[in-house]
């Protein structure tokens, strides 16, 4: 009996040893990630700061939106069928553009009578008209393309027809003659087929294949008619 | 040997138990394949029978429930609605524009290429090509006859446009509601084998301003000769186009107002015709007047000698 007393006093005073240093490594243990836990939130904030852009300088955000819209001008100029001008739409680029071919269209003239080309009104109309005309035409053939997604795309490739429009002004400044004419017709053209190509590869992924042509002759339509504005127009 | 034979006998006893006489026994085997023919060509029969019904009553649940589509897609207020008026393709508009310019006599337009499905995209294109057409062919007609006068300055006329797009617009959906309710009224009266919604009559007065198209193109010919042969091909063409289109919705009715309508119809689209040449492209002989004032008194004397 003195053995058996002897016996589980020996484990006894073992087993309380290894439970306490248990609870120190334990504490020990819950100390790090509390200090860990505490840094990651201080870096996602900074995070969050970086991505916000409301404590920006104005300069900043008009760089920044300058060079998005000249990233389109690129994409209309260089046409390789990238969601770019998809994805991120903006209407500065067709307003910018439309102002200024309506500018350049109008004479010199302050005779009203005599002036018979289109006015400023008339041309921003028929562009702008024209581009929604052509949009509800594009949904109700079944396009899976948003309205403005479709605006965006339509009046960004207006940017050829307007260095045409930029072109033949300063041709005109010459005599004007057949030879006159031809360059201006030629130039017209090139630009015309260039805007056709640029709008074609943005749009025509989004049309039915069985209704392509029905959605595409309505933007040959309309980039024809700004064409023939610009060819028939003739200073004082 | 003997077991053998005794087994035989045992089963034509059997068979004989089985039936009361031997001769009822044969007759029956007789009549058994006698019988399984007969259900053999019948149950396929019936089987066919009630496959023809079960198809007959799918034919009528598929209609239900297209009739039933088309139903719950009526109101106008969702953009769904419109989409049924451009449901269309492209070979369908080509086809329809072909018939449009080949009219075959004694088929109807609306049966052989629109059948029960009228778009609306032909009509408004077409009417927006030859807006554009008209306007840049009368810019184009008027600077060619002009060119050769030196105090001549080209001076484009945009508002050629304007005006061009109205007529147009209104030839092609005031003119066909007009007759359309003209119809309606008269179906009211004499009840017609054949008749047309709103949407099938702008479909075919929309096609057949597409022959007007080339047409205008070649209006910028300076000859007078030659503008009005165009105008009297493509008025024949689309003036019988609809011409043999309306004549079965209106032979039951009263012989005189039958052959009014079918006239009326023609004459506005004459007027249509002969008004857009006078407005919008001037007259070539009009050049050769200021040319002439070098000597009136002779073309005066010669007009009161003739």
């Amino acid at each position: 009996m003195a053995e058996a007393e002897e016996s589980p006093g020996d484990p006894g005073t073992a087993s309380p040893r290894p439970l306490f240093a248990g609870l120190s490594d334990i504490s020990i243990s819950q100390d790090i990630p509390v200090e860990g836990e505490i840094t990651i939130p201080m870096r996602s904030r900074i995070r969050e700061f970086d991505s916000s852009t409301l404590n920006e300088s104005v300069r900043n955000t008009i760089m920044r939106d300058l060079k998005a819209v000249g990233k389109k001008f690129m994409h209309v100029l260089y046409p390789r069928k990238s969601n770019t001008l998809l994805r991120d739409w903006d209407l500065w680029g067709p307003l910018i553009l439309c102002v200024t071919l309506a500018l350049m269209l109008q004479r010199d003239s302050a005779d009203s009578e005599k002036d018979g080309g289109p006015q400023f009104a008339e041309v921003f109309v028929i562009v702008w008209f024209g581009a929604v005309t052509i949009t509800l035409n594009s949904k109700l053939l079944g396009g899976n393309i948003s309205f403005f997604q479709s605006l965006c795309v339509l009046g960004y490739c207006i940017l050829p027809l307007t260095v045409a429009m930029l072109i033949c002004r300063l041709v005109l400044l010459a005599d004007p003659g057949p030879v006159n004419f031809m360059v201006r017709l030629f130039v017209v053209i090139v630009m015309f087929a260039w805007s056709i190509v640029a709008s074609t590869a943005f749009l025509a992924d989004s049309q039915p294949p069985n209704r392509r042509a029905l959605a595409v002759y309505p933007v040959f339509l309309f980039y024809f008619v700004i064409s023939w504005m610009i060819l028939t127009f003739t200073p004082q | 040997m003997a077991a053998v034979d005794d087994l035989q006998f045992e089963e034509f006893g059997n068979a004989a138990t089985s039936l009361t006489a031997n001769p009822d026994a044969t007759t029956v085997n007789i009549e058994d394949p006698g019988e399984t023919p007969k259900h053999q060509p019948g149950s396929p029969r019936g089987s066919g029978r009630e496959e023809d019904d079960e198809l007959l009553g799918n034919d009528d649940s598929d209609k239900t429930e297209l009739l039933a589509g088309q139903k719950k897609s009526s109101p106008f207020w969702t953009f769904e609605y419109y989409q049924t008026f451009f449901d269309v393709d492209t070979y369908q508009v080509f086809d329809r524009i072909k018939g449009s310019l080949l009219p075959i006599p004694g088929k109807n337009f609306v049966r052989l290429y629109i059948r029960s499905n009228p778009d609306l995209y032909g009509p408004f294109w077409i009417c927006a090509t030859l807006v554009f057409a008209i306007a840049i062919s009368g810019n184009l007609s008027n600077f060619l006859i002009h060119l050769g006068e030196k105090t001549y300055h080209y001076v484009p006329e945009f508002r050629k446009v304007s005006i061009a797009a109205t007529i147009i617009y209104a030839y092609a959906w005031l003119v066909p509601l007009a007759l359309w309710g003209f119809l309606m009224w008269r179906n009211s009266k004499v009840m017609n084998i054949v008749s047309y919604s709103f949407l099938e009559i702008v479909c075919v007065y929309g096609y057949s301003l597409f022959i007007y198209i080339p047409t205008a193109i070649l209006w910028i010919i300076p000859q007078k000769a030659v503008r009005w042969i165009l105008v009297m091909i493509a008025l024949g063409i689309s003036g019988s186009l609809l011409a043999m289109t309306f004549w079965p919705a209106v032979r039951e009715d009263n012989r005189r107002v039958a052959l009014a309508t079918i006239v009326t119809i023609v004459l506005l689209h004459m007027l249509l015709s002969v008004g857009c040449l006078a407005y919008f492209f001037d007259a070539p002989e009009m050049d050769h007047l200021p040319t002439t004032t070098a000597t009136p008194n002779q073309t005066v004397a010669a007009a009161k000698s003739s």
